[in-house]
């Protein structure tokens, strides 16, 4: 009997408990949480003074099992009295949050406000003054720094050099060499040669030089007296393009060959652009099509129509997703750094030829400390690959 | 001259906005933005141009009734069209229910999609030539793909569920994207980087100067 009573007492205290704590927790979830502390900050940097770094010590309310704390506002004011801005959330469990949004050499006054679905409590003390400043040099990028100079010298000497004389040789490339043969065939077939440059703005450089090698191309259809037809997909190469083939005719000593509607502006909108490409292949029928520069899906459409025309095709791109599609449906294809050689290996000009061999020592260079790299990270010795880090 | 100004100007903000990639500070920074966005107002000048261009062409071929002229009507109509209602609605042409969002939602947006959609086509006709195999390499070609292709739905490890985790074609799939598909791809972005480098410089110190014109 005593054991029956002991049980039922013990699960009457169970029950009571429960009901107690439920209530406390209950009457807990609808008070503010308690308020976050220690806020600390830095000076972003490598920035042009425009953001801080903030941290803190999350609400001790975080680690109830029915936690209080939705998350924390980063209030921000320029005095340390208010009134206060919040500039930025963070959710619960997130400490830390850049402020990107300062004026440099500005004091500010920042404070974290913890909130709940019981209310917010502000901290119960302001950090500040806090000051964003700008930096002269960014550490992250020396890296960067030391190969674009070592570029630069190297170019610079091996253009000299191919100009004192010491030209370099370059390989063969099949897809340039080509360019001729296409213009050439497309002569014998009395068809124009259709180029297109590309599917960017100028700001790519494969645009730049998609470009560049247009100009030899007009060059060589002015030469063979076969027209040409150019639509462009943006304003500003649409009239880089015009000069391009003005300048081609003109090298070639045929300005008055030089036809001004050869080159069309046409659309930046993607398959406007490829809508108005095939149509000129399907009506026009040219005998010859040359796709130098970067593209995107549109690649495809471009090419398999063109094969179905039966035009010998060129195509070059550093687009990598695309060149599989320009491999199968062209004849030839300028892969990536080839379709940046083109306009020297076309001109043959030695100071051109000369940034080749510039660009393959750096190239070389960059094996060289892939190497080197891989050999310290084996070694677990970290501080190369940590000072090639760039942000 | 008419070459040297343009040459000069070319070279100083080439060099300056190489600079702004080093050096956060705001005396840099800021001019650096500031030729950035002005950028925005070259494009506009260059619409002007691009626009005056497309409807010189086509009007052209319109009054010499060249073949495909009635399709050049309906471009100019487009065009002008979607211009003059875009003006005369102004600010709130992103209504929903604005003639501009109806032209978009209508018209352009069906005819982007019919373009696009015809890809599905055109690649599989290109995979049918590509994966024909004629030689070796070829051969290695329409493995690997065969690999990626049927290692990525869930039929391919369904089949190949009774061989070793790394025998099962998910796990080789994933070994050809990670390792030579990979390995290729970076050869490739490397030297394309250092063209493009090399093209950035010439144009810069003046040695790539045909988009000047020709005329010296």
């Amino acid at each position: 009997m005593p054991r029956r009573r002991h049980a039922a007492f013990a699960s009457g205290l169970a029950v009571s408990a429960a009901f107690l704590l439920l209530t406390i927790s209950a009457a807990s979830a609808q008070l503010p949480p308690a308020p976050a502390s220690g806020l600390t900050w830095s000076d972003l940097p490598n920035d042009a003074g425009r953001a801080v770094s903030l941290a803190w010590h999350p609400s001790p309310d975080e680690s109830l099992a029915t936690s209080p704390v939705t998350g924390y506002y980063v209030e921000r004011s320029t005095s340390p009295g208010g009134p206060w801005t919040v500039v930025d959330s963070t959710a619960r469990g997130v400490v830390s949050r850049d402020d990107q949004s300062v004026r440099r050499d500005t004091d500010y006054f920042y404070r974290i406000t913890a909130y709940g679905p019981g209310g917010r409590t502000p901290a119960l003390s302001v950090t500040g003054p806090v000051r964003a400043t700008s930096q002269w040099i960014n550490q992250t990028r020396w890296s960067v720094l030391v190969f674009v100079v070592l570029f630069f010298g190297l170019v610079l000497y091996y253009m000299a050099s191919a100009q004192g004389g010491r030209k370099p040789f370059v390989r063969r490339i099949a897809g340039i060499d080509a360019i001729e043969e296409a213009i050439g065939r497309a002569t014998e077939m009395g068809r124009p040669v259709l180029y297109v440059p590309g599917i960017q703005d100028i700001d790519q450089m494969e645009t730049v030089a998609g470009l560049v090698i247009l100009e030899n191309v007009a060059k060589i259809t002015a030469r063979y007296e076969t027209p040409i037809k150019v639509p462009v997909s943006y304003p500003i190469p649409f009239t880089i393009a015009e000069e391009m083939v003005k300048s081609g005719y003109l090298h070639a000593g045929k300005p008055e060959q030089y036809d001004p509607t050869s080159v069309n502006f046409v659309s930046p909108e993607q398959f406007a652009f490829v809508a108005a490409i095939t149509g000129i292949m399907l009506r026009d029928k040219p005998g010859a099509h040359i796709f130098m520069g970067s593209f995107y899906a549109e690649s495809l459409l471009l090419a398999e129509t063109g094969f179905s025309t039966g035009a010998i095709q060129v195509a070059g791109t550093a687009q990598v997703a695309q060149l599989p599609f320009f491999v199968v449906a062209c004849d030839y294809t300028l892969i990536g750094e080839e379709l940046y050689a083109a306009s020297a290996y076309l001109s043959g000009e030695p100071k051109l030829v000369g940034s080749l061999k510039g660009a393959d020592m750096l190239k070389l260079c960059i094996i060289a400390a892939i190497a080197v790299g891989c050999v310290l990270e084996t070694l677990r010795m970290h501080g190369f690959t940590q000072w090639m880090n760039t942000q | 001259m008419k070459r040297q100004v343009p040459l000069f100007i070319t070279a100083v903000i080439g060099m300056f906005m190489i600079l702004s990639f080093f050096v956060p500070h705001q005396a840099v920074s800021v001019p650096s933005d500031f030729l950035q966005q002005t950028v925005v107002i070259l494009v506009a000048f260059g619409y002007v141009l691009g626009g005056a261009n497309v409807l010189k062409v086509n009007f052209d071929g319109i009054y010499k009734r060249q073949p495909g002229w009635f399709y050049r009507l309906v471009l100019v109509l487009g065009l002008l069209t979607t211009v003059i209602v875009g003006l005369a609605e102004g600010r709130s042409w992103q209504d929903p229910k604005s003639v501009s969002i109806w032209i978009y939602d209508h018209l352009y947006a069906p005819m982007n999609a019919t373009m696009f959609s015809l890809l599905a086509f055109f690649i599989a006709s290109a995979a049918f030539r590509a994966f024909r195999i004629r030689t070796f390499e070829a051969g290695l070609l329409a493995v690997a793909a065969l690999i990626v292709m049927l290692g990525r739905v869930p039929v391919g490890d369904m089949v190949t569920s009774w061989l070793p985790h790394s025998l099962q074609l998910g796990t080789l799939q994933q070994w050809i994207m990670d390792i030579p598909q990979n390995a290729a791809k970076r050869a490739i972005l490397m030297g394309a980087a250092m063209g493009v480098m090399a093209t950035g410089l010439r144009v810069i110190l003046g040695i790539e100067r045909s988009y000047l014109s020709g005329e010296d």
